[in-house]
């Protein structure tokens, strides 16, 4: 490895890096706008100049600079510190002087190295150049006066997220970012574009002059509108959620969030329900705790435990499920399922639900199957990291899809749109059978209908023919959309022996039915005379049928556990009080408990996290999800020969709209009537 | 960002175009097309040219060339709007480049420019004349110095201009004929004026 001396430190760096690495590496901070880590390298900015010894004698760009043995950087000196000056002189001749009402104010690359290269006056006397904004849809908004030309925004849709739509038209002083022709970015991942402007010219709409970052108290957590388990990061002033951002973290969403994630936060101030409910005389009445507990205390008097059943939602935490989990033993009850969409989740080992490749594994894939799922509306972090793979295989790299025809972010192969394909790849299946490494990524759409169980067989044995499952690599996964889904089946929120699934507990199966946070079932399902408690946070479908409702909290309003669709296993952090009466949700559990004297024995998150930890040890293991081959080839359950002809159909019909929150959501409202056109066009 | 003027809906190669194009296609390797995209950007403004009588490009035909290289359009709209050879609006029947860079100054591109002003009735640069014959543009340097000043007409070179012989040049455009191209002062090539100085007797290596 190449040893550079970097202002008299000397490093060793990898070779291939880049003089601007060396130096970070050495531990300077070298300014820069143009150049990002996950980005290719533009070199226009000209702001991280150094001076490198026996090198050409003027300032070096040095993003743009391969490293060599022996190299000598200067980062420093009197001609780099004049260089820097210079360019930051030039950026400034045409940026507005209106830092205190541009919303990057406090969060600004240029602001900040404008205080160390900066001059306190100008000299250019002319008129600056001002430019017409730009329209990019309902989450971007443009100020593009401020633009320095990075071209980051551009090189990201191009690169990242996959939609060749920004660009640089016209040149030199005409020279604008944008679309063109203007429309509103049809990206998943145009809010990273707020983020990487490293100036005012890209930010947040809904996020328009509301706070300042240092007002902001900033929480870690995790998202839960997708299974992919995002890292993010809450601001919060006062009681409300002001803005989401992600987290760097390589392994699950490296610096990226999907635009449901970040952007569906105004759904958390509306619909919510801060109080309790009880329905009297077939309408609603407000309620203390003492009422409603009392109301569905007097209800379960005397009903037996096969009469009672409990489903959980997609966004919950694991320590309220397992709290509703215990509850319900305690009743005697098995009637319990996690999986409110009806797939056919197979619990019975591990490795048969998760996405088992893992996301980062993803980059050693070299091919892929794709079963009725369209990732870039289920997880479009996951999406983003096939497209990476995709790209550093030179877009060779054989992707096979068999569901309906979706526009993905790479080439992908249609095989056509029947689960038979499974039974018989043709032609496809040598391209799996000549791969090292290849996945099968196996979508809710292919699991949530009748044949779902002969479909996962299928899929397994797809896997076990085609070299996708060795003592090395692991290609068989399983593609969530529900943060809660895995958490539920890690802890075995699922139907006991004895226990009705969620299809027995529907139509009258149950006298009694708990739906926590549940909102995606049709309420005319649910049998007319079932007395339905709801706990959750909006009054969405579930509390619209609901004889109880109890206010919960919503994933930024308390602690929480959640496994992402690959099994690892994160915590949310509580960032806001939940409104009114609301409490979090395994709090109202043991509450209740005590109230019907079945008291639950943890009184902390912390005895009930010990008590996760006993019901299965993958809770101890914090954000790890360790890449494993597989020791035991045989499948699923299920007969691959049952399959039936029925074409896939997609879980999710509008990427904005999935889950209550986004559903309150005015912003993703909006998404979804601006993008609804395109994809009528796309569908066509 | 793209001007409020009409754009047809509708643009498709015709045979001579498609003709130049599979030349064009031929010179590049599989998968790597989208290099030919300038030729084919000014095989659009030829055939608007042959079609319209205004060499330009529009948007459709951007659009057409991205589906024809197999690129996302913004790439080809990039290209389009930084080359100014390039006309993203209408332009009159014949295109005038007056040549402003210091070498066409020094000699006289002032006169050169106010010659065009007067004989189309053009008042500012990237205006088109009232009927509709000339656009005027200011272009840089077009690297033929020796010869300065340059009135660039379309593709040809109109050399050692001067007031009378623009307002004869754009006469005869006027009038549907074309001079040749090349110095107006009868220069041969870049030579002298009044002939060449040097190597005047031929000698022949024994």
């Amino acid at each position: 490895m190449p040893k550079v001396t970097v202002d008299g430190i000397t490093v060793e760096v990898p070779a291939g890096s880049n003089v601007l690495q060396a130096c970070e590496l050495a531990g300077k901070e070298i300014p820069r706008f143009c150049y990002h880590e996950r980005l290719s390298v533009a070199g226009n900015c000209r702001m991280c100049l150094v001076e490198i010894e026996k090198a050409p004698p003027k300032p070096i760009s040095s993003c743009s600079y391969p490293v060599a043995d022996g190299m000598v950087v200067h980062t420093d000196s009197p001609m780099v510190r004049a260089a820097r000056r210079g360019v930051m002189e030039f950026l400034l001749i045409n940026h507005p002087l209106d830092c205190p009402i541009c919303d990057q104010g406090g969060e600004c690359d240029l602001q900040d190295q404008a205080v160390g290269y900066g001059m306190d006056h100008t000299r250019y006397g002319e008129n600056k150049r001002a430019v017409k904004d730009k329209y990019l849809g309902p989450l971007v908004k443009t100020v593009m006066t401020r633009c320095i030309h990075c071209t980051r925004c551009i090189r990201f849709a191009a690169e990242v997220a996959g939609t060749p739509e920004l660009g640089a038209t016209a040149r030199g002083e005409s020279m604008e970012v944008g679309t063109y022709i203007e429309h509103a970015l049809t990206s998943e991942l145009s809010g990273n574009l707020i983020d990487i402007c490293p100036v005012g010219a890209l930010t947040s709409k809904p996020y328009a002059f509301v706070a300042r970052p240092w007002e902001l108290r900033k929480t870690d957590s995790i998202d839960v509108l997708d299974a992919t388990g995002a890292n993010i990061r809450i601001d919060a002033r006062g009681p409300e959620v002001l803005r989401i951002l992600p987290r760097v973290n390589d392994d699950v969403n490296e610096e990226w969030l999907g635009d449901k994630s970040r952007f569906a936060i105004d759904g958390l101030r509306r619909k919510r329900l801060d109080s309790c409910w009880v329905r009297r005389d077939s309408k609603l009445h407000r309620a203390s705790w003492a009422e409603a507990f009392d109301a569905i205390a007097a209800r379960i008097d005397g009903v037996h435990g096969d009469r009672i059943g409990a489903v959980a939602g997609d966004l919950c935490d694991a320590e309220s499920m397992l709290a509703l989990r215990d509850l319900m033993a305690t009743l005697g009850s098995q009637n319990l399922d996690c999986r409110q969409d009806g797939a056919a989740l197979d619990a019975s080992r591990r490795d048969f639900y998760l996405f088992n490749t893992t996301i980062a594994g993803i980059e050693e894939a070299d091919a892929i199957l794709l079963v009725g799922t369209n990732p870039r509306h289920e997880a479009p972090l996951i999406n983003a990291r096939i497209r990476k793979r995709w790209l550093a295989t030179g877009a060779h790299m054989p992707i096979l899809g068999i569901g309906p025809e979706v526009p993905l972010t790479y080439d992908v192969r249609w095989l056509g749109n029947t689960p038979r394909l499974l039974n018989d790849l043709g032609d496809a299946a040598g391209l799996l059978r000549d791969a090292k490494r290849p996945m099968l990524v196996l979508g809710q759409g292919a699991l949530r209908r009748p044949d779902g169980a002969a479909i996962l067989a299928a899929a397994w044995r797809v896997a076990t023919d085609h070299g996708m499952l060795t003592g090395d690599w692991h290609g068989f996964n399983v593609l969530h959309t529900a943060a809660a889904r895995v958490g539920g089946m890690d802890l075995g929120f699922l139907p006991g022996p004895r226990g009705k699934p969620l299809a027995g507990m529907l139509d009258g199966g149950v006298e009694v039915l708990w739906l926590l946070g549940a909102d995606e079932i049709a309420p005319e399902r649910i049998g007319r005379n079932t007395f339905v408690i709801y706990q959750g946070h909006h009054g969405d479908r579930g509390a619209a049928r609901a004889d109880v409702i109890l206010p919960g909290a919503a994933y930024t309003e308390k602690n929480g556990t959640y496994v992402n669709t690959e099994g690892r296993v994160q915590r949310g952090f509580f960032a806001t009080y939940p409104p009114g009466q609301a409490r979090e949700d395994w709090k109202i559990l043991r509450a209740f408990s005590d109230r019907i004297g079945r008291r639950l024995p943890y009184d902390t998150i912390e005895a009930l996290r010990a008590r996760l930890e006993q019901i299965n040890p993958v809770f101890a293991r914090l954000d790890a999800s360790p890449r494993f081959g597989i020791s035991d080839p045989a499948g699923p359950a299920g007969d691959p020969a049952a399959v039936g002809d029925a074409a896939f159909a997609l879980p999710i019909e509008s990427y904005y709209q999935t889950d209550p929150i986004s559903r309150a959501s005015p912003t993703m409202a909006e998404c979804t009537t601006t993008y609804r056109p395109v994809a009528a066009v796309a569908a066509e | 960002m793209a001007e409020e003027i009409e754009q047809p809906v509708h643009f498709a190669f015709d045979a001579e175009s498609e003709a130049e194009i599979a030349t064009h296609l031929a010179k590049y390797p599989p998968g790597r097309q989208a290099s030919a995209v300038i030729p084919l950007l000014y095989v659009v403004q030829a055939q608007m040219k042959r079609s319209t009588g205004s060499a330009w490009v529009p948007r459709v035909a951007m659009d057409a060339v991205a589906a024809r290289l197999g690129m996302p359009p913004i790439r080809v709209y990039e290209v389009a709007t930084f080359y100014l050879m390039f006309n993203t609006r209408p332009i009159g029947k014949f295109h005038l480049q007056v040549c402003t860079t210091t070498p066409c100054w020094l000699r006289g591109s002032d006169e050169v420019t106010a010659a065009c002003r007067k004989a189309t009735g053009i008042k500012a640069w990237g205006e088109t004349s009232a009927d509709g014959m000339f656009t005027m543009t200011e272009v840089e340097c077009v690297g033929a110095c020796v010869n300065a000043p340059i009135l660039q007409v379309d593709d040809d070179f109109y050399e050692d201009m001067d007031a009378a012989r623009t307002e004869a040049l754009l006469a005869a455009l006027r009038r549907g004929e074309r001079p040749p191209a090349g110095s107006m002062a009868g220069r041969q090539g870049s030579a002298p004026e009044g002939g060449p100085t040097t190597l005047l007797e031929p000698t022949v290596a024994e």
